[in-house]
């Protein structure tokens, strides 16, 4: 329906209004979809076309969409008026038709009236838009909060309420997909940069209060079914909250230009029941005591150098880039750099991971000893550094330490 | 045609003008302070009292305050929250303490910054003491309990049930240490 | 004056007629190729942003040079493209409009139009600067633009040049229409174009200085210790969004307002009817800019502002829709009951009214808060300021080209290539730019690279129409190059209908024109 009324206006706008606004609405609806299916010839034909916005999944997405599609019909009704009656002046008041010019060129009567109704609309207008913000700024009365931090490029979630630390990065999928000219087809994969490695969960029918902050520099967190965006600022905390109605997955992503990895940190969010969600509070609890008692394990220089890829390809890749030669300027290359070759920069390069410097994001929070250590493998393995070192997770256990 | 004195005068003026505006982006610094004290846009909390003798006038409501921390970037600290959540009553002094570690091989110097939100209630958020007023300096591996006093005025607004007070340490500038 | 030494149609030559030209048409010349190069060279970095959305995946460029395409794409147009094509017009036809022999700072008018390549030499070197060119958004929001490796110091001072260079423009402007109307000109007898000039270079004069002041202070927050955006050092990142939004609404009218008066000489004069409303055209205009100044926060909607904040931004922003609304009804009472003829600046007129209003709709929407938090950031946004600014301002002025071009040159442009020139662009840009709201209804953030495969055919789409408008512009240089060396004489007054000083002078406009004051009769004043 929105489409049609859409086309409408694309259609007017190129001049062709003549004809349809006069056919009956069928006709325009047809005529609308012709169009649509000769300019827009068929490309994947599976693939959805998202039109309109999202109704979502809160009470308050719904009220933003039905605002939004008020006052879509509120303007799309003054343009078809407005510009029906200079397209009715444009056919009919030509030389060619032998019209002579009138000589009028004010009207206080028409001036007053064509003030006063556009103020009366916005009034009428502003009113359910005034209603809708005063409610949706309202965070009080909230079950759990949920703080959302943006980093270059990825987002770490705690769980205030819970001691619970989430870090969700683009799954690896998706990264190496689009990396420049990767040759790979991202219309193979439906979430292609819509998914993450470690998706949030939260319960259905709670109000949730989400706090949005930044590590770096300022992102956005948005959510479209949750029905707003807001942005992370470093220094300083947001608020806003959601009540969930429908368990399932929504996506979202970084709203607000933050560097280079931008448009590659999604937001994933899996609403499921309350007890279901603690059940998952509880695993991850568990799975965060174990990442913390990952020192003594001994790893292959092989499983070492798989496990170490993989984390290379989740956590770094975006700024070292896959053959690790950086981006000259602004990201270091790691391919024969002094610091992955040379033995005496050994714990350099490991406390280097864990507290990072300048640009270089500090991961010893979000990453085990035993991460720590495969990644620093295969850093001083891969793209022909061979070293040979092998550094296990004690290693790096004994690195946070050694301050 | 069109006299040069007149002329002059118009040019000097909207030159005059400019360098007004100029201005007036500067003074829009500490107007925007003014501003956010009035408002609590941003949620910092500027509050500082003194805690007197005098009887206090204490509610009776119970408000939950949530403390939160995080370390900016490019600071090698860690920090934490030694209680989650404190229920208080308005009007009524608290202390609230973090403990802050510094990871790094070396003194480092940082500077903890406060925000509270909802945004409202950052007006009503009051300390007499914290350690956001100053630098802090730890040293190599240093751990310290760092502690804020505070109190929420018996005033806070009624819709208002949790406030979130959120501390970021930076690195401080080295002018300021 | 010495005006007996000269002889009138002799102008200087060679190269240093036009360094040293202190001749407003000259100059004026000068800014509109300015322009029109500038818009090819901003416009091929849109092609590359296009091809690079063609499809999903990354097949040309690096996210970081996308971005810095990005940036560098949205100052080249603003500042490089409209802005000193608004300036050249002002430059050409203000002193013709008012009787004027020329603007009243003639040597600055030479020093403001070559400051521009400088300024634009500099900003586009930092593209092959170690780190790349800028790549955090036109906006320069911090924390992120201080993470601009070579480029941040050049970046900076492009902009103070570019600025120096407005607010100069505008102060000669200013000073011009105060000062050099041919006597018995009151301002409220000044055709439209001349007005919305005087209150643009207002605008300019009260914004340019705070964005030069903003983006001083990122310079000593990045090299000289101070923090006023800094949270670490007391500063707040958001204060910088203010600061720019203060300078960057009124930017957005100092791009449209200039457009409206073009467009309030066109129609009557195609109309064969005087400009309906002449008194409220004025005050619309002044009332506009006056609104422009206490509405900038409706561009963060989403930093978190306190309630009543939030409410006072939305209000004024959708007040703004009164004023805009009676500029259109305006212009559509003047082609009512009007005896109309359709050439090529007619059209580009007639697109501008529906094209802009369509901007202008899109605008009502992102103006209310509750909404706006799902808009804000997505193409959405991208594809309501292009109607604006693309179909709106650079549609206007298209339509004064073809307008002036005549005078300018002394030949007729040939016609039909110019209708041929319309349609195309107002086609291709629709497709370019329609889909663009779908893409971002249906959840598609702005400035990013690459995108999931949902936006596929929309992008598809969107590119399409972009390589079309990109191509359908060469065709204007054609035409205007055919116009400038030969074709049908233009007559004195080129348009029937066309009112306004302009047409008593000869076309081609001889180098010197009203070195005496012209007598004013009745119908030389009308609009």
């Amino acid at each position: 329906m929105n489409f049609s009324t859409t086309l409408d206006t694309i259609t007017q706008a190129s001049g062709h209004t003549s004809k349809i606004t006069k056919g009956n609405k069928k006709l325009k609806t047809l005529f609308s979809k012709l169009i649509a299916a000769f300019i827009l010839f068929p490309l994947t034909v599976f693939a959805e076309w998202g039109l309109n916005m999202t109704q979502g999944v809160t009470q308050i997405s719904q009220r933003v969409y039905d605002l939004h599609m008020v006052t879509l019909w509120v303007v799309t009704v003054i343009g078809v008026v407005v510009f029906g009656i200079m397209f009715w002046s444009i056919i009919h008041h030509r030389k060619s038709k032998g019209v002579k010019a009138a000589k009028f060129s004010h009207s206080t009567t028409v001036e007053i009236i064509w003030t006063a109704i556009p103020l009366a609309i916005i009034i009428a207008l502003a009113v359910p838009a005034t209603k809708l913000l005063i409610d949706m700024e309202d965070t009080s009365g909230s079950q759990i909060t949920v703080k959302a931090t943006g980093y270059q490029w990825k987002w770490k979630y705690d769980y205030l309420d819970e001691d619970l630390t989430i870090y969700s990065v683009l799954d690896s999928k998706s990264t190496e997909v689009s990396q420049l000219k990767s040759g790979l087809n991202p219309m193979e994969s439906e979430n292609y940069l819509l998914d993450v490695d470690e998706p949030i969960v939260l319960p259905t029918n709670t109000k949730i209060r989400i706090l949005t902050t930044a590590q770096d520099v300022i992102h956005a967190w948005w959510v479209p079914d949750l029905g707003w965006k807001r942005d992370a600022i470093p220094g300083f905390i947001n608020d806003n909250w959601a009540v969930i109605d429908k368990p399932g997955t929504y996506r979202g992503q970084c709203a607000e230009i933050c560097g280079k990895g931008h448009g590659y940190m999604p937001i994933v969010v899996k609403a499921v029941p309350m007890d279901e969600y603690k059940m998952w509070v509880a695993e991850k609890k568990q799975a965060a005591e174990d990442m913390k008692n990952t020192a003594d394990m001994v790893l292959t220089m092989e499983e070492l150098m798989t496990k170490g890829e993989a984390v290379y390809k989740a956590q770094c890749l975006a700024c070292h880039q896959a053959n690790g030669q950086g981006v000259p300027g602004v990201f270091p290359a790691l391919a024969g750099s002094a610091i992955a070759i040379e033995p005496a920069n050994r714990l350099g390069h490991i406390h280097r991971i864990i507290y990072g410097k300048n640009l270089m994001p500090a991961f010893g929070e979000q990453l085990s000893d035993v991460d720590i250590a495969a990644v620093t493998t295969y850093e001083r393995n891969a793209w022909g550094n061979d070293t040979g070192d092998i550094v296990q997770a004690k290693e790096v256990s004994e690195a946070r330490d050694k301050k | 045609m069109g006299d040069k004195t007149k002329i002059k005068k118009t040019t000097i003026m909207l030159f005059f003008i400019t360098l007004l505006m100029f201005g007036f982006g500067y003074a829009m610094v500490p107007l925007y302070d003014v501003f956010c004290q009035i408002t609590g846009l941003n949620g910092k909390t500027v509050n500082v009292v003194t805690e007197t003798n005098e009887k206090r006038i204490v509610s009776d409501r119970i408000v939950r305050v949530q403390f939160d921390s995080n370390v900016n970037g490019d600071l090698p600290w860690r920090m934490k929250a030694k209680q989650v959540i404190m229920n208080v009553q308005p009007g009524k002094f608290y202390e609230a303490t973090y403990t802050v570690e510094n990871m790094y091989n070396g003194d480092v110097v940082g500077q903890a910054i406060p925000s509270v939100m909802p945004g409202e209630a950052s007006l009503y958020f009051k300390k007499s003491e914290c350690f956001c007023f100053v630098n802090q300096l730890l040293a190599a591996g240093e751990t310290k309990e760092m502690v804020v006093r505070f109190e929420v005025d018996k005033d806070l607004p009624e819709d208002v049930d949790l406030l979130t007070l959120s501390y970021t340490f930076f690195r401080a500038k080295p002018d300021n240490s | 004056m010495s005006t007996l030494a000269h002889d009138h149609d002799h102008a200087p030559s060679g190269i240093k007629r036009w360094i040293f030209s202190t001749n407003h048409k000259d100059i004026g010349t000068l800014y509109l190729i300015f322009a029109l190069t500038m818009f090819f060279v901003g416009g091929a970095m849109a092609m590359i942003i296009r091809a690079e959305l063609f499809q999903p995946g990354l097949q040309f460029v690096d996210p970081q040079f996308y971005n810095s395409m990005v940036t560098v794409h949205a100052l080249i147009m603003i500042f490089g493209a409209v802005m000193p094509a608004g300036v050249g017009l002002a430059n050409w036809m203000i002193p013709l409009m008012i009787g004027a022999p020329d603007m009243a700072l003639p040597r600055m008018n030479n020093m403001s139009f070559w400051i521009l390549p400088f300024g634009f030499a500099l900003l586009i070197s930092t593209l092959f600067m170690e780190g790349g060119g800028p790549a955090g958004g036109w906006t320069m929001y911090p924390p992120l633009v201080l993470q601009t490796g070579q480029a941040f110091p050049f970046l900076i001072f492009a902009i103070h040049f570019l600025g120096i260079s407005s607010i100069m423009g505008a102060i000669n402007i200013i000073a011009t229409v105060f000062n050099m109307r041919a006597p018995g000109m009151s301002l409220m007898q000044m055709p439209l174009f001349v007005w919305t000039w005087v209150i643009t270079s207002f605008l300019l004069i009260a914004s340019l200085p705070v964005l030069a002041g903003a983006v001083t202070m990122l310079l000593t927050d990045k090299y000289f210790g101070t923090s006023f955006f800094d949270a670490a050092g007391g500063g707040d990142p958001v204060m910088f969004q203010h600061i720019f939004w203060f300078f960057g609404h009124p930017e957005v009218y100092i791009l449209a307002l200039p457009a409206f008066g073009i467009i309030s000489q066109v129609i009557p004069a195609f109309a064969r009817k005087p400009l309906f409303g002449y008194a409220s055209m004025v005050y619309a205009t002044a009332s506009i800019a006056i609104l422009s100044f206490v509405v900038w926060a409706h561009h963060m909607f989403t930093v978190g502002m306190p309630l009543k904040g939030e409410l006072f931004f939305m209000y004024a922003t959708m007040l703004i829709a009164v004023p805009t609304g009676v500029k259109v009804f305006n212009w559509m009472a003047t082609m009512w009951r009007g005896s109309m003829t359709f050439e090529t600046p007619m059209l580009f007129a007639i697109a501008f009214v529906i094209l802009f209003t369509i901007g202008g709709f899109s605008g009502l929407m992102l103006g209310m808060t509750p909404v706006d938090f799902q808009y804000h950031d997505t193409y959405f946004v991208v594809a309501h300021f292009h109607y604006v600014l693309l179909t709106g301002a650079i549609f206007a002025l298209m339509s004064a080209a073809y307008y002036w071009l005549p005078k300018w040159t002394g030949y007729m442009y040939d016609e039909k290539l110019g209708k041929i020139h319309f349609w195309l662009s107002t086609i291709s840009a629709n497709v370019l730019f329609f889909p663009q709201h779908f893409l971002g209804l249906a959840g598609m953030p702005r400035r990013i690279p690459d995108y999931n495969i949902q936006f596929a055919d929309f992008n598809m789409v969107s590119s399409i129409g972009g390589f079309a408008y990109g191509l359908s512009q060469l065709l204007f240089v054609y035409i205007v190059i055919k116009c400038a060396l030969g074709g049908k004489k233009a007559k004195d007054r080129v348009w029937e209908g066309a009112k306004g000083l302009e047409w008593y002078v000869p076309s081609p406009a001889p180098h010197h024109t009203f070195e005496t004051p012209p007598k004013l009769t009745k119908e030389m004043l009308e609009h």
